[in-house]
């Protein structure tokens, strides 16, 4: 039982609870700051794989990011204080089994599966290694995928303006009436 | 032998049909007056190539080896089913068919030019004469035919024609119901005759009318003996084929007990009954035992079966025509009779082997002046008609005076078909009972009491229309009639007159041969005398105004009175349709269609609704749900992937 | 519900990290693959966001329950 591995078993004992309460909380703003816990958590143990570049754009994307978002969005509807309404039995029941269900598959796949190592050099994940990789537009680089993405980033700003900004010449028309 | 030259032989039929599509789509609204005059004009093209079809066959080419054979005009194959069974359409050339070349165009004619007069008022003139330019396609595709699917074909056009023609006038409901029941009563007879066409061709391996004649008649041949020797419920096949195909003649030309359609179908215009019911269609069953002669004479036992209901039927229609008071019924009676003397003639020719003999040629000699003279006695009928504006015998009488043409043209028509010399009837009467007599005794002596019961309601009719007493006559006299209605009576009385001496041995037998028709008079003296018997009773019942017809039925008031109603078949037959066929089978058909058919088309529609009902509930309109949804899916598409797929 | 979303993304990620680090460490694809996965999954928050915004102009509340317009 080294050290690393008490670690381990910490960092994602965080992440599982944290998401657990995330989602079966009954406070709106409490379930974001579950969820804020919980990808911290998951960045710890990529910190803890050592896979640095990740761990950090995760911080900073989701944590900083979708997180603040999240939290924005809560605020300007001004549901903070309520209390969401309790589910009903069944439905809870039924939430309980599908995840007990998915939880069996997984970890039966995992335990029947032998994971082989592949041989070879390891490469590590250093960033220089990352950009050379990410540009590249030889076998195994990924220029076109990179270049799809931003453009996929664009359709989603654009969209984002236009739903809001149809919202409001919306509010602007019922005014009127 | 197939003739090069001789397409103006199709032209024959294609003219009337050119009559019929022409009227039909473009009468009523461009020709409806001129519509009559484009007809026989056509027409009258049409019959001159019939007339040069059939001289040029029986002087020219027909002849071979003494003998008139077919001969092939032309034929292209049609339909072709397998390597040698196909379907061709062609025309032959053949005794039988020149002679009704010439009859069915010559009375066709006849009948567009009276017609010209006679529906003059119509409003549905072009309609009328597309009728008839049908009718004349029709049956002249039905001589012409080279195979015997063609001719079922041109059957069913035929009876199709008549159905139109005698529910012309179609207000009136006891039209409709004629022309009903005449389509139906054929129909049903027809089904017998397909199933006959199939069993032979199926026999001689072919539709052609020459194969099945060179295969099915011959004795010596294979397919003979395959056919008689399949039997089925004591008679052979051959005889089983030909006896389905003489279901669809009886049917055809009126044979008891399929007749009960003949007297109800004179509701038509009497031009209509005039070509149709006396002198073409009718006939049309006589046509088709002469095609099929040699395959008929294999089978002596339903060969002797026609004779029988030939004789038959002569007598028993003979008999209901003498109590008849409606003059379009009596001339219906008596054509069903004279159809009968023709199928008794072709019934008992080469009933003792010997096929050169003078039944075939006088069953196709009466066929001829039969249509003759009786068109002639239909036009007249027509004509006096037209005068009374009523059918029944009561309104008229002593029609002499005012009608002159139709009186001596009635008469010698009468006289024709009682068989008196030197008419035309003398002569083919006289060749059937020669036959009859040598054949078969029993046939002849019935034969013989019809001809001197024809003899006696032909003059009863007569008398009582032009003498007996003075007529009730409407306040516009029209006269006779115009020049149009006058000259086919005219020339209809000299065909009357002149064709008993046509030497028609020489054209028309069994075999192609030469057959001798000369007169016997010490024979002849019988008939004609027991004619001018029945002429002088009738004579005496009729010519005045007297009781004496009253006081005879009343002594014989049940045969009368039964005699009277056509011996309650029609009764019969009606019970039997509304009982049996509507009650039973239509009551039960009718609950199986509405019940199960329908039940199960509407369980079908209602089923899928209900389900639909269920499914809907899918589409809840909540996210949530189909995040749910989602999940499952995923979850058991990983199963299947996993486990389940090998 | 949108934080259900996001959980899910992110142990996907850490899925391919996992296998990319021990199952195949001479290849970067998992990588990769995890840097694209989290830049879909911000840009699909903010549409998401913006939906929900949407949304409670014209409900007045975020409830998924009182949207049921989309029913038969």
């Amino acid at each position: 039982m080294s050290g690393s591995i008490i670690v381990f078993y910490l960092l994602a004992l965080l992440t599982l609870v944290s998401a657990v309460f995330a989602v079966t909380s009954r406070q709106i703003f409490r379930s974001a700051i579950y969820l804020l816990f919980s990808l911290i958590g998951i960045a710890g143990i990529y910190f803890w794989m050592q896979y640095d570049f990740i761990a950090v754009v995760q911080i900073i994307v989701y944590v900083g990011g979708i997180t603040v978002l999240i939290i924005f969005s809560i605020f300007l509807t001004q549901q903070a204080g309520e209390l969401l309404p309790k589910q009903k039995m069944g439905r809870q029941v039924f939430a309980a089994m599908a995840v007990f269900c998915s939880f069996a598959l997984v970890m039966l796949q995992v335990f029947k599966n032998k994971f082989i190592p592949a041989t070879g050099e390891v490469v590590q994940p250093n960033i220089s290694a990352i950009g050379e990789k990410m540009l590249a537009t030889t076998e195994g680089g990924y220029a076109l995928p990179f270049e799809l993405v931003s453009i996929l980033l664009l359709a989603a700003l654009i969209g984002c303006i236009v739903i809001a900004m149809r919202s409001a010449s919306f509010l602007t028309e019922t005014d009127k009436k | 032998m197939i003739m090069p030259n001789a397409l103006y032989i199709a032209l024959i039929p294609l003219l009337p049909l050119a009559a019929f599509v022409i009227l039909g789509l473009f009468g009523t609204k461009y020709f409806s007056r001129s519509a009559g005059i484009i007809a026989t004009l056509l027409l009258t093209v049409s019959t001159v190539l019939a007339f040069y079809a059939a001289y040029s066959y029986f002087f020219e080419y027909g002849k071979v080896d003494g003998a008139y054979t077919k001969v092939v005009v032309f034929k292209y194959a049609w339909l072709q089913f397998s390597g040698n069974l196909s379907i061709d359409m062609g025309a032959i050339m053949d005794p039988s068919t020149a002679m009704m070349l010439v009859v069915v165009t010559f009375i066709s004619l006849m009948v567009h030019i009276y017609s010209l007069s006679y529906l003059k008022d119509e409003k549905r003139f072009a309609t009328y004469y597309a009728f008839l330019g049908l009718f004349t396609f029709s049956m002249l595709g039905l001589v012409l035919s080279s195979n015997i699917f063609q001719l079922y074909i041109f059957w069913e056009l035929v009876g199709v024609s008549s159905f139109l023609l005698i529910g012309f006038y179609y207000d009136k409901p006891s039209a409709v119901a004629a022309c009903k029941k005449a389509f139906i009563v054929t129909r049903f007879a027809d089904l017998g005759f397909l199933i006959g066409i199939l069993v032979l061709s199926y026999y001689a391996g072919s539709l052609d009318f020459i194969t099945i004649i060179e295969k099915l008649a011959t004795p010596e041949s294979e397919e003979v003996h395959a056919a008689m020797t399949a039997s089925f419920l004591g008679l052979t096949a051959l005889s089983w084929g030909v006896a389905l195909v003489f279901i669809g003649i009886a049917g055809k030309s009126a044979m008891f007990p399929l007749h009960i359609w003949l007297p109800d179908a004179m509701e038509g215009p009497t031009p209509v009954s005039a070509l149709i019911h006396a002198a073409t269609m009718v006939v049309a069953g006589v046509f088709l035992i002469a095609r099929l002669y040699h395959v008929f004479s294999m089978s002596q036992p339903i060969l002797h079966f026609i004779g029988y209901i030939g004789a038959f039927s002569a007598l028993f229609a003979a008999v209901i025509a003498c109590t008849q008071t409606d003059i379009k019924r009596v001339l219906a009676y008596s054509t069903m009779s004279q159809i009968g003397f023709m199928m008794l003639a072709l019934g008992i020719s080469g009933a003792d082997g010997n096929k050169h003999d003078l039944g075939f040629t006088g069953g196709m000699f009466h066929l001829f002046t039969h249509a003759m003279f009786k068109a002639l006695l239909f036009l007249g009928a027509g004509s006096v008609i037209h005068y009374i504006h009523s059918n029944e015998i009561k309104d008229m009488g002593g029609l002499r005076k005012y009608l002159p043409v139709t009186h001596i043209t009635f008469l010698i028509a009468c006289l024709a078909i009682a068989g008196i010399p030197p008419f035309a009837g003398f002569f083919s009467k006289e060749a059937i009972l020669m036959a009859a007599y040598e054949k078969n005794k029993i046939i002849f002596y019935s034969a013989l009491a019809t001809s001197g019961l024809t003899a006696f309601y032909m003059f009863r009719l007569y008398f009582n229309i032009f003498w007996n007493k003075e007529p009730h006559l409407h306040s516009e006299h029209r006269g006779e009639g115009g020049f149009a209605m006058l000259l086919p009576l005219i020339v209809l009385a000299a065909a009357a007159c002149t064709t008993g001496f046509i030497p028609f041995g020489h054209f028309v037998s069994a075999d192609g041969k030469q057959v001798s028709t000369e007169l016997h008079w010490t024979f002849s003296i019988a008939p004609v005398v027991l004619a001018l018997a029945g002429i002088f009773i009738a004579m005496s019942f009729y010519k005045t105004a007297n009781n004496k017809a009253e006081r005879l039925a009343a002594s014989m008031n049940g045969f009368y009175q039964s005699a009277y109603h056509k011996f309650y078949i029609d009764e019969i037959c009606l019970f039997f349709t509304n009982k049996v066929m509507f009650g039973i089978i239509g009551k039960s058909a009718a609950w199986f269609d509405k019940n199960v058919v329908d039940g199960m088309v509407n369980t079908t529609g209602n089923g899928t609704a209900a389900f639909s009902e269920k499914v809907k509930a899918f589409q809840s309109g909540k996210v949530q749900q189909y995040a749910i949804y989602f999940l499952v899916g995923v979850i058991g598409l990983a199963v299947i992937f996993i486990y389940l797929w090998k | 519900m949108l934080m259900s979303i996001e959980l899910i993304l992110n142990s996907v990620n850490l899925n391919f990290i996992a296998f990319n680090k021990y199952v195949w460490p001479n290849r970067l694809d998992g990588v990769f693959f995890s840097i694209f996965i989290i830049a879909i999954a911000a840009a699909e928050a903010a549409v998401a966001i913006a939906i929900i915004i949407n949304l409670y102009r014209s409900h007045q509340s975020i409830d998924v329950d009182q949207t049921e317009e989309m029913k038969y």
